[in-house]
């Protein structure tokens, strides 16, 4: 094994993948989504068992089963698939697991490629969950064996936070001898920690905040929270790539770098703050750890309301160290991106333009379509959303302005959480009827290429079962479902459509050109198999 | 004492699917393999619709930051020219921009590929040509170069990319 064991040049998502192998994570699983994907993606190519789940709740759930069976589960995702997560996530808080569950939440300050810049050490407190942030690839890697540990230790989940620069940075990472699980999986009933009855999960809720306040404790001391000692007229409380940043802009200081940042050790900043003269929290996005220690008497600067937009960097921090709030110097923009040329989005968006719709949008590629020369999405909020806000839109209008409104949707993303959306449609249809549109172009192609469950191949590209939208459609009700690969029939069908009161899915069906040479290679592998 | 004060920032720029990445990535490889420290930024994402792509590799004894501060860039390396003028100011005072386009910029080295038939560069090994001229500025073997190249690409364009790296030392900056 001693090959393995020399420094590489990986990434914060390669440096996972590479501790999950050495961990001999049983399953890896989760949803893509940028910047945590390349996680699972390298975790598989290294030879771990991963897979695609339909979105971020189902792929926590099956951790926790995973983790229920005494084995390790690494559940991965974007910040804003932990909304999604979150109805499992605060209950598996007060059951605890018997194996271990690591959840990694990769958050995008700075909107490289999000809807939002929400700060997910917010979820580690509402939640009561532990949280590990690695500002680093070496840490990314380290961490993730202080988060399985701690999991196994304390019985409970952990929340692993990265973030844009984290995960996609690359750094020099030295591995550790691979420390496998020495127990087997094995379930033990135990119906009192497991289902959460409300006189059951009383119980559980206490004894989770009585592990907390033992956690906490030991966080007070923990070697995952590491000064770095220099002049003490000026200390920095940090975390994450935070440090990284900070260390340079003020080589200097003295500083109290986070790793264990919930439950967080309040009194070990308080002995840091005594020892220097000013003492100053310089932390991404929201002011979480400010509020944290001013709330508990710890006098500390934060940095002004400016900063917490965006990504912080040296030049950022040091204006923060300055207290300059002026403000910054606009840089050049560089080019958006847009869709590819030949994309089949584009027939489609042209189409809806020709007939002025409404369109509620939703997450993928496709929203790109909002920019010119197309400007053809009017909404999109999160993952799923385009037939619901499509809906009450059709419910709220008046007749003409309803009849234009179209959900447009993508096929992993119709997966991942438009489905109940048509539930919704065919229980409370609208007097105008309504036109939901997937966009079927047999990828996941703004993540980069994923499969997903109507792709009916796995991660790896091996055959599996699939689930066949416009069947689903059909058993569910909708009465007007059409499967279209061409621009005059999608024309048509649209202009139809849009003059009826009927409830209609339109399955525009036309591969992901960037995709198309891989898609065509693992459909003729697929079909060659016969099993 | 400073201990970062001798990191050497280089910030590559172009458009999505040009080989920003991998040239960052030869780049990051040839550093650590030459025994330094290194940390290697860059955005992904939306990047891979023909966005501008921007990728910052910093090495020296000990690095910690992953982005370069911006205007410090020593060394700048564009491979489009729709990039050039959005990328300037990553450059400090006295710091190379190279470009494969000219520029009229009397700060500026670079190679003309529309007026010399001779040149074996193209739009796809650009990426590699300008390693070529940023390595006469780095303290780097060129055996480390090759490993590093090798190690990126595959193996059937190693003969082409090599021949325009050493074609990139070669250029005689204009100016």
């Amino acid at each position: 094994m001693s090959t393995t064991l020399e420094p590489r040049l990986l990434s914060g998502n390669q440096a996972v993948a590479w501790a999950a192998l050495h961990l001999g994570v049983s399953l890896g699983t989760g949803y893509p989504g940028t910047p945590s994907t390349e996680i699972l993606e390298n975790f598989s190519l290294l030879g771990g068992r991963a897979q695609w789940a339909p979105n971020e709740k189902v792929a926590l759930e099956v951790g926790i089963g995973v983790a229920y069976g005494g084995a390790r589960a690494l559940v991965t995702m974007k910040h804003v698939g932990v909304n999604v997560a979150a109805d499992p996530l605060f209950t598996v808080a007060y059951t605890g697991v018997e194996g271990s569950l690591v959840l990694v939440s990769a958050d995008d300050p700075g909107l490289s490629s999000s809807q939002n810049e929400q700060d997910n050490r917010r979820y580690a407190v509402a939640a009561s969950v532990m949280m590990l942030e690695p500002g680093d690839a070496q840490e990314a890697y380290d961490f993730l064996f202080d988060a399985f540990t701690l999991s196994e230790t304390w019985k409970l989940p952990v929340m692993f936070r990265m973030t844009t620069r984290v995960c996609h940075s690359r750094g020099i990472v030295t591995p550790r001898e691979p420390a496998p699980q020495a127990k087997p999986p094995h379930f033990v009933r135990n119906r009192a920690a497991y289902v959460m009855i409300p006189g059951y999960a009383g119980p559980a809720h206490r004894r989770m905040r009585a592990k907390m306040a033992q956690i906490l404790e030991w966080n007070e001391n923990s070697a995952l929270n590491k000064v770095y000692e220099g002049d003490t007229f000026l200390g920095i409380v940090t975390a994450s790539v935070a440090f990284q940043h900070a260390r340079e802009a003020a080589p200097d200081a003295s500083f109290l770098k986070l790793g264990m940042t919930y439950p967080l050790p309040l009194e070990r900043i308080r002995q840091f703050r005594n020892t220097v003269d000013r003492c100053i929290v310089i932390e991404e996005g929201d002011p979480y750890l400010v509020d944290a220690m001013r709330a508990a008497g710890i006098e500390c600067e934060g940095k002004a309301e400016m900063y917490r937009f965006g990504e912080l960097n040296i030049t950022r921090v040091r204006r923060i160290l300055a207290n300059d709030t002026s403000p910054e110097p606009a840089l050049p923009k560089g080019k958006p991106p847009e869709l590819c040329k030949g994309c089949p989005h584009r027939m489609a968006f042209s189409v809806l333009k020709k007939y002025d719709c409404v369109i509620s949008g939703d997450i993928g590629c496709y929203t790109l379509s909002v920019l010119p020369p197309f400007e053809t999405h009017d909404s999109c909020v999160c993952m799923g959303a385009s037939i619901g806000v499509g809906l009450g839109l059709r419910h709220a209008l008046p007749e003409d302005e309803a009849r234009r409104i179209v959900s447009v949707i993508g096929d992993s993303t119709f997966v991942h959480s438009g489905i109940t959306g048509l539930a919704e449609m065919v229980y409370n249809p609208p007097k105008t009827g309504h036109v939901v549109i997937i966009l079927d172009n047999g990828t996941t192609a703004m993540t980069g290429m994923q499969e997903h469950p109507g792709t009916g191949r796995t991660m790896e590209h091996k055959k599996t079962g699939r689930i066949v939208f416009e069947d689903v459609a059909r058993a569910m009700g909708v009465t007007n479902v059409l499967v279209i690969e061409n621009t005059a029939e999608f024309d048509r069908a649209l202009s139809d459509s849009l003059a009826r009161d009927e409830l209609t899915l339109i399955i525009l069906r036309k591969m992901c050109r960037l995709a198309e040479p891989k898609l065509k290679q693992y459909q003729a592998e697929t079909e060659s198999c016969h099993e | 004492m400073n201990k970062t004060s001798s990191i050497t920032n280089v910030v590559i720029a172009g458009l999505g699917g040009q080989g920003v990445i991998r040239a960052a990535n030869i780049l990051a490889e040839t550093a650590f393999r030459s025994g330094l420290d290194v940390k290697q930024g860059e955005i992904h994402g939306m990047s891979q619709r023909g966005g501008s792509v921007t990728s910052d590799v910093r090495f020296g004894q000990k690095v910690y930051s992953p982005m370069v501060p911006t205007g410090e860039a020593d060394y700048v390396l564009v491979l489009h020219p729709s990039q050039v003028d959005n990328n300037r100011y990553h450059k400090k005072e006295g710091g190379y921009f190279f470009s494969v386009f000219d520029l009229k910029d009397g700060l500026v080295q670079l190679i003309d590929l529309d007026n010399d038939a001779s040149t074996p560069v193209t739009e796809r090994n650009c990426n590699i040509a300008l390693l070529g001229m940023l390595s006469i500025h780095l303290p780097f073997d060129d055996a480390v170069w090759e490993i590093a190249i090798k190690n990126n690409l595959p193996k059937k364009v190693h003969d082409e990319n090599l021949a325009v790296f050493h074609y990139g030392k070669s250029i005689v900056p204009k100016g």
